[in-house]
Parts: C-alpha cells; sequence; structure tokens
C-alpha cells in the first residue's frame, strides 16, 4: 500500500480558521464529522446522489462527500452548525420546525444549507426556482411539498437573511 | 462505498505544469470530481497522482473570439450557464449544461470534466463487491461485457450532456502534452469503444473547447432521463436547424446516452436544400435510428431507449423546421 504524504490545509469552519493537517485522500465530510467532530452533516448515499451531506463553501453549496479536502484549501465552509444564533433557531431552521419541512430529519441539514445558498441569492424565490435549487436532495419523509412550503415561508415572512 | 485509495494530490497552476504532472504514470486529472470522486470511492479509479486543475487560472476564462467562444475547460456548469453571452447566444448550449446533475453539482462541475465524463453501465457503477462478485466486466478489470458478452468491445454508454450541445456548434478542442498543442474535432476525440472512449494520448490534457455562432438556426436539446435532476441522460438529443423559404438549409443533430461515444449524426447534408416535408424529415429520423446503438447499459432495455431517441429525434426535427 502507497503511504501518501499529509499536508496542512487552512480552511475556516463556521467563522473558525483552523490549520489541519490531513492526508491528500481526506474527503470533506470525514473531516467535518470525524475531525471537527461537527456531525450536523449527515452521510448519506455517500456518492453525491442525494444531497444530505450539503455544505456552503465560499457560500455556494458543495456536496462534502464528494469533494477532497484540498479542494477546499483557504476557502470558507459553512456548515448546519453555524446557522442557529446564541442557541436561537434561524429563521430558516424555524420555519422547517414550524411548517413541518422535517420529519425525520436525515436529509434536513443538506436542505437547509441548499436553502441557505438560494436565499442569500434571492430572498423571494418562486416555487420553480426552490424546485430547481433542491432538485439535488432527497427527502424519502415529506414528499417535498412540506419542504416548498418551509422555504416560501422564509421568503414571505421577509426574514431571509 | 470503499475507503479512498492513497494518492497524492498536486495543484499545478498552469496547464504546462499540469501535463508535466499528468505525464507520470497513474497520474489522473481531476476537474471538479463530481463524477470521477464517486469512482474513487467505488475502487474504479486507482490513481498515484490525482492532478487537481482548479488552480490553472488559464483554462478558466470564457473567452469570445471572431466567430464565436472559446470555453475553459474548467469553467465551472454553474458558470457557464451565468454566462450573458452563452445565454443570448448559445441557447442550446445553457439548455444542455442545466440539465446536467443537480444545482449542487454544478457549482463545482467542469465542462472539461463533463466532456470527458466516463461511460456509464450498470455493471461498471457499482460497488467493488457487487463487481467481484459478477467477475468484473470488459470495461474495468474483466474480460467479458456482460452488456454483449458475444462482442469483444465495452458497451457502456456515453453520458454526457454537453458534447451533443458543442458538437452542434462545430466544437473543436485544444489538447495539450508534453509534445505539444493539438487542436482537433470535438468529434474525433471519442471513439465507439466503452472502455477506450476517448482518443486522447497518454496524459493529454482537454484545455478548451472552441464553438461557433450559428445565426438564424432554431435549436433545443432535450434529455429523457429516470429523475428529473441529477439523473443522467437515458438519451439526449441536440439539434439546430435552418430553413429558408420552405427549403432545408442546413440541420445538425447530435445525440448522446446511446452509443459508447456521443453521435454527430452524419448524412443529414444528402437532405439540405430540399423542401421540408415529410419525406425530409423521415429520411433525417432515419438516420437517426440507424446510428444510434441503445444496449442493455442501463435498467431500461436498448429497445425502449431506441423508440425514445427516434421519437425525441423526430419531434425536434419538425418543431424546429
Amino acid at each position: 500500500m502507497r503511504q501518501s504524504s499529509k499536508s496542512v490545509h487552512e480552511v475556516t469552519v463556521n467563522g473558525r480558521r483552523r490549520e489541519s493537517v490531513v492526508p491528500p485522500n481526506m474527503l470533506l465530510i470525514d473531516y467535518l464529522r470525524e475531525e471537527l467532530r461537527l456531525t450536523g452533516t449527515k452521510t448519506g448515499c455517500d456518492g453525491g446522489e442525494c444531497g444530505a451531506c450539503t455544505v456552503l463553501v465560499d457560500g455556494k453549496p458543495m456536496l462534502s462527500c464528494i469533494t477532497l479536502v484540498s479542494k477546499v484549501n483557504g476557502k470558507e465552509v459553512e456548515t448546519v452548525e453555524s446557522l442557529s444564533e446564541n442557541g436561537r433557531l434561524s429563521s430558516l431552521q424555524r420555519m422547517f420546525h414550524e411548517k413541518l419541512g422535517t420529519q425525520c430529519g436525515f436529509c434536513t441539514p443538506g436542505v437547509i444549507m441548499a436553502s441557505e445558498a438560494l436565499l442569500r441569492k434571492n430572498a423571494n424565490p418562486s416555487d420553480e426556482e426552490i424546485r430547481k435549487a433542491l432538485e439535488g436532495n432527497l427527502c424519502r419523509c415529506t414528499g417535498y411539498v412540506k419542504i416548498l412550503e418551509s422555504v416560501k415561508a422564509v421568503a414571505e415572512a421577509g426574514a431571509a437573511r | 462505498m470503499e475507503l479512498l485509495p492513497e494518492f497524492e494530490i498536486r495543484q499545478p497552476k498552469t496547464a504546462e505544469e499540469a501535463v508535466a504532472l499528468g505525464a507520470e504514470a497513474d497520474a489522473r486529472y481531476i476537474g471538479g470530481g463530481t463524477d470521477f470522486v464517486p469512482n474513487l470511492r467505488r475502487g474504479l479509479e486507482t490513481p498515484s497522482t490525482v492532478v487537481d486543475l482548479s488552480e490553472v487560472s488559464e483554462m478558466q476564462q470564457i473567452e469570445e473570439t471572431e466567430n464565436g467562444l472559446k470555453i475553459g475547460a474548467s469553467v465551472s456548469l454553474q458558470q457557464l450557464i451565468s454566462n450573458e453571452l452563452v445565454i443570448k447566444q448559445y441557447a442550446l448550449l445553457a439548455q444542455a449544461a442545466e440539465t446536467i446533475a443537480g444545482t449542487t453539482h454544478r457549482q463545482s462541475a467542469t465542462v472539461g470534466g463533463n466532456l470527458c465524463l466516463d461511460t456509464r453501465c450498470q455493471f461498471y457503477n457499482q460497488s467493488e463487491w457487487w463487481r467481484k462478485s459478477n467477475n468484473y466486466c470488459l470495461k474495468y478489470r474483466g474480460d467479458i461485457c456482460h452488456v454483449a458478452p458475444q462482442g469483444d468491445i465495452c458497451r457502456a454508454a456515453y453520458s454526457g450532456d454537453l458534447a451533443p450541445a458543442m458538437m452542434v456548434y462545430g466544437a473543436k478542442v485544444e489538447l495539450v502534452s508534453a509534445a505539444g498543442k493539438r487542436v482537433i474535432d470535438l468529434k474525433d476525440m471519442y471513439q465507439e469503444d466503452g472502455a477506450n472512449y476517448l482518443l486522447l494520448n497518454p496524459g493529454e490534457l482537454l484545455v478548451a473547447v472552441i464553438i461557433e455562432r450559428l445565426d438564424g438556426y432554431n435549436t433545443e436539446y432535450r434529455k429523457v432521463r429516470v429523475r428529473g435532476g441529477v439523473d443522467f441522460p437515458l438519451v439526449g438529443v441536440a439539434v439546430a436547424a435552418k430553413s429558408n423559404a420552405g427549403k432545408l438549409e442546413d440541420i445538425r443533430i447530435a445525440l448522446t446516452g446511446t452509443n459508447s461515444r456521443p453521435v454527430f449524426v452524419e448524412g443529414a447534408e444528402e437532405s439540405f436544400g430540399k423542401p421540408v416535408d415529410e419525406e425530409t424529415i423521415k429520411a433525417l429520423v432515419k438516420l437517426v435510428r440507424v446510428q444510434s446503438k441503445p444496449m442493455r447499459s442501463t435498467f431500461t432495455p436498448g429497445s425502449y431507449r431506441s423508440k425514445v431517441v427516434v421519437n425525441v429525434a423526430r419531434r425536434l426535427i419538425n418543431q424546429l423546421l
């Protein structure tokens, strides 16, 4: 077995700059969950098909289960843990709770991060735009209607950040 | 999924540095990695060095040329579909790019990555234990193609959506290797062999694709797939057509998902100058029927995809002429 050399990566995760020594074959999801113990981000299909592992990299949604840590060197990563403020849910998180956009909850961190990316770009998206932004996120509980309503509710309340 | 194999990552700043690294044995290029990393995880790739192209700035530009565009291979699909020129003048290209994978994939997936997209097959895109229990296959580690066991060629399907779209714009590709640079027609970059679908020399790197503007053409890309987002095409059809006073002037038809290469439908020029009527359309549809060869490489039978590609092509030709 080849032994690959580790190197130092500088990544800002949820506002905190970190210097970590990681092997070149480490995936972002493993870095977040195993090294940093940020287990909010979920591993679903493990192959980029379900969107449960979605995080933001420099504000853009990315699938952490198919992203190598070296790809985010020097960049800013945001996970679902970054959204709450002083222990209070963000308006987007609250709406998912109130409008039943989350049921078993496994896809929720990914869906919320993909929605967050959409709402930052477009504070008042149409149903079609929400569907498009979330096309890569699978949910087996809600049937998607409640997810759509949750994102819509944030936009309607004008509470989008 | 498997653990990732051990490899070194290199992040060159220029295409020249990249090809020097890519010339090493078992080196592989990575663009966005949206297809490559899942393949790594399934044990389908075991590179010693992974050459990450994301810092090669010369491959990230979209430039306007005298009669078209030069698009760097590392341009992301999101950049492509947000580009004003592409939206306004290359509608079919934007349309095709927008159907690729999902919104999240398109942030990182690249033009070059989609053009060089690995061929796909239900006997190949599986976990290591699945493939092993099936004695592997001709594309990787095995000696039989489970799709066509009588044949001696891999029948995995080419599934990139950009290639047919680029082909109707007369695409050429700029390829760089340690031996220098060459420019070839995009359609000459592929061959009908699922295991060796790319006619690139070892270590050769696709750095840019050059397309020509189409003036006065009606264009459309249509993709059929099982899941409305993320999924690969069962078939994809790109058509650009131009007629004048009821006569066919030019038509370009390209297909994906049907063969082990993207197919630029040959022979349409025999209908140029003929009146746009049922007979002409029939002749064009026949070209599609004869040149597309869907096999049992997906969960839908080849016979189904044959019908779909012919019907989609017929609809598009009727609609655009």
